[in-house]
């Protein structure tokens, strides 16, 4: 197992660089070059000469490669552009955690991109937990009676659930309980639509829990369908074998054959799906933060986009690529740790 | 060499495909939601084929008509700048259909040799081509392909302007190939060790000719399947796209940047929301009945189960 993680880690690290020299290539070739939009700024062209300079843009591709990837403060450059290179270079490159400056906001992008990761990390955490918290009762009601009105019922809720868009959604939610719906005892709408907190007032958890109300459906809903039925169909795989047979035959409860030693093995491969589809979860983050006007990740990925923010972006793609090759690595060894019978050689 | 030896005659590719499709067929056909589904997507399909035959012009304005709620006049009501918004649904389904569409064609002209060279060859071709495939699916898909499309929406080059079909299509395509790279790999892996490849390769066929008529045939089920899947994938990642206004542009229209247009005005006038995403979901929805269907037909022993045939 320890040589597994070892080689797999390995690769990893390759897979990366593979990976950074793809997203760094694609947009430094951009047409245009990485500072035709600067950050939705209108700039002179002697001063795009002056910025390109600064930035180390005027170097060759490689060179300029190994600069983002490692930084030139072990080097000297021409930082006023007189023709001498006469001081250290300010980039320690991304392997020391240095992703540059945001062209929008001048600010370390780590720091932008803390600033946002807490408030995402707290909607799609929230999200997770509802989607499976539903989704596990769901998938073994429909399991256990199998064919019955309930199980037609959430058979085509799952079918639904996972072709409608999530931006659709979204809209439709806030027509329903923003629009239409409105609180009985103030006349209010009954539940905000966007924004983390009401302006004005101070914190209060129920008003913080209000508006996570709707981003938190709409993002769960999707995976609360793809789970219930990802369980159902793994549960009915196992209902009919012998152990469980041998079980009830031993005398025990129907209740706890069915929720200790069916759904423990059920549950196994849902374990890894749901590691493996965490970076997934995450990328919804954009459409769902866009629509509630969620001040997460998503949204300032979207601004940086609209903005072409490249180092925000390239920051944001190399975290993201790391973040799903973990998140398979971690499913791997999960699938062994669950699973006495798969060993990695 | 123009006689043909028994073993080839026996199995001469053109048959097989016939029997297999013919069986595939039947077996679909009692799947009741597929048949639902199919119906379904036709319909959808020929609505948007049939749009030029609507009165109304999906791209001109017409203040004086400004939103109006659905009636007998507009069946789904007009939009911001008067527009019918059931004449540029219909016209934005080509837009979203033909995105679809293109894009699982390109992901297939990519994925499926790859695969195909990878699982036939084995060896340094095959680990190097799962690299790439392990890179590409490593991407965060969807956040690179908003980069994409933000950089292109920009640029004037020949095929690509203001993110067009093609563009769009383009974009999904080459990020979403990973899938059918790895099945069609599987099924390269068990289908080259069998005999009959063997016996073909005896007879002299070429490695081009047992790729193409004698492995590809057995494994383009789940390649079928896959791609009916990813047609409906394609779709919702436009309409993403286009509703965080990096896809199809402005005024040319398509189901997600329709939503996106009205996000400004959907509390006052639902319609503008409601309907174009209930095409997006009926689109979907229908395709994955067609995929489950087609995924059952090209498992026999599961249909045979579900009628009794088979315990």
């Amino acid at each position: 197992m320890t040589t597994f993680i070892a080689r797999r880690l390995i690769q990893t690290v390759a897979l990366l660089f593979i990976l950074s020299i793809i997203l760094f290539a694609l947009v430094n070739l951009a047409p245009g070059g990485p500072l035709s939009a600067y950050g939705g700024r209108r700039i002179r062209p002697e001063k795009i000469e002056l910025l390109k300079r600064q930035f180390g843009l005027d170097r060759p591709l490689p060179i300029q490669y190994i600069y983002w990837l490692a930084g030139n403060d072990w080097i000297q450059i021409d930082s006023d552009s007189d023709g001498v290179t006469d001081e250290p270079g300010t980039r320690k490159g991304i392997l020391r955690g240095d992703f540059g400056f945001s062209y929008r906001t001048r600010e370390p992008v780590l720091h932008e991109i803390g600033l946002r990761l807490p408030n995402t990390i707290t909607l799609m955490g929230i999200t997770m937990f509802t989607a499976i918290a539903i989704a596990i009762p769901l998938g073994i009601y429909s399991a256990l009676k199998q064919y019955s009105f309930f199980d037609f019922f959430a058979t085509t809720f799952s079918f639904a659930g996972q072709a409608i868009p999530e931006f659709w959604l979204g809209l439709l939610l806030i027509l329903i309980f923003y629009a239409w719906l409105k609180n009985p005892w103030t006349g209010e709408p009954l539940l905000p639509s966007g924004g983390m907190s009401s302006l004005g007032s101070g914190f209060s958890l129920s008003d913080r829990l209000s508006h996570l109300v709707l981003p938190v459906l709409t993002g769960a809903l999707g995976w609360i369908a793809w789970y219930s039925r990802f369980l159902r169909s793994s549960l009915l795989e196992i209902l009919p074998l012998n152990y469980l047979r041998s079980a009830r035959a031993r005398g025990l409860s129907e209740r706890r054959v069915v929720l200790r030693h069916a759904l423990s093995n059920a549950l196994i491969p849902i374990v890894t799906l749901i590691a493996l589809d965490l970076p997934y979860i995450f990328t919804g983050a954009v459409l769902i933060e866009t629509i509630f006007a969620w001040p997460g990740m998503g949204r300032l990925y979207y601004q940086a986009a609209v903005e072409r923010d490249y180092p925000l972006l390239m920051a944001v793609l190399i975290i993201g690529a790391g973040f799903i090759i973990l998140c398979n690595l971690i499913a791997d060894i999960l699938y062994a740790y669950l699973d006495p019978r798969v060993r990695y050689e | 060499m123009s006689t043909y030896t028994s073993i080839e005659i026996l199995q001469n590719p053109a048959e097989q495909a016939v029997d297999l499709a013919q069986n595939v067929w039947k077996r679909f056909r009692r799947h009741r939601g597929a048949i639902v589904g199919m119906i379904l997507f036709a319909s959808l399909a020929l609505l948007c084929i049939l749009a030029p035959l609507s009165p109304y012009d999906p791209e001109k304005s017409n203040l004086a008509e400004k939103f109006q709620p659905p009636s007998a006049t507009h069946w789904l009501g007009t939009d911001a700048l008067g527009r019918d918004l059931f004449t540029r649904i219909i016209y934005g389904g080509r837009i979203s259909l033909a995105v679809g569409g293109i894009a699982v064609a390109i992901s297939l002209l990519i994925g499926v040799p790859i695969g195909a060279l990878a699982g036939y060859y084995g060896g340094t071709l095959d680990s190097i081509l799962m690299r790439i495939t392990d890179a590409f699916l490593s991407l965060p898909s969807f956040l690179v392909l908003i980069l994409l499309a933000a950089i292109l929406r920009e640029v004037e080059i020949p095929f690509f302007q203001r993110n067009n079909v093609f563009t769009i299509s383009f974009v999904i395509g080459i990020l979403s190939w990973m899938t059918f790279a790895r099945l069609v790999r599987a099924a390269f892996l068990t289908l080259r060790e069998l005999d009959y490849v063997s016996a073909a390769r005896a007879l002299g066929s070429s490695d081009g000719r047992i790729i193409l008529g004698h492995i590809l045939p057995n494994g383009i089920g789940v390649v079928i399947v896959e791609a009916t899947l990813q047609l409906g994938y394609a779709i919702i990642q436009e309409a993403g796209l286009s509703f965080l206004s990096f896809g199809i542009q402005q005024p040319t229209p398509s189901w997600g940047n329709l939503i996106s247009t009205a996000q400004d005005h959907f509390i006052k006038y639902p319609w503008l929301a409601v309907f174009p995403g209930l095409m997006i979901f009926l689109s979907i929805i229908s395709v994955n009945y067609i995929g489950d269907g087609l995924r059952d037909a090209f498992d026999p022993y599961k249909v045979l189960e579900r009628v009794g045939e088979y315990t």
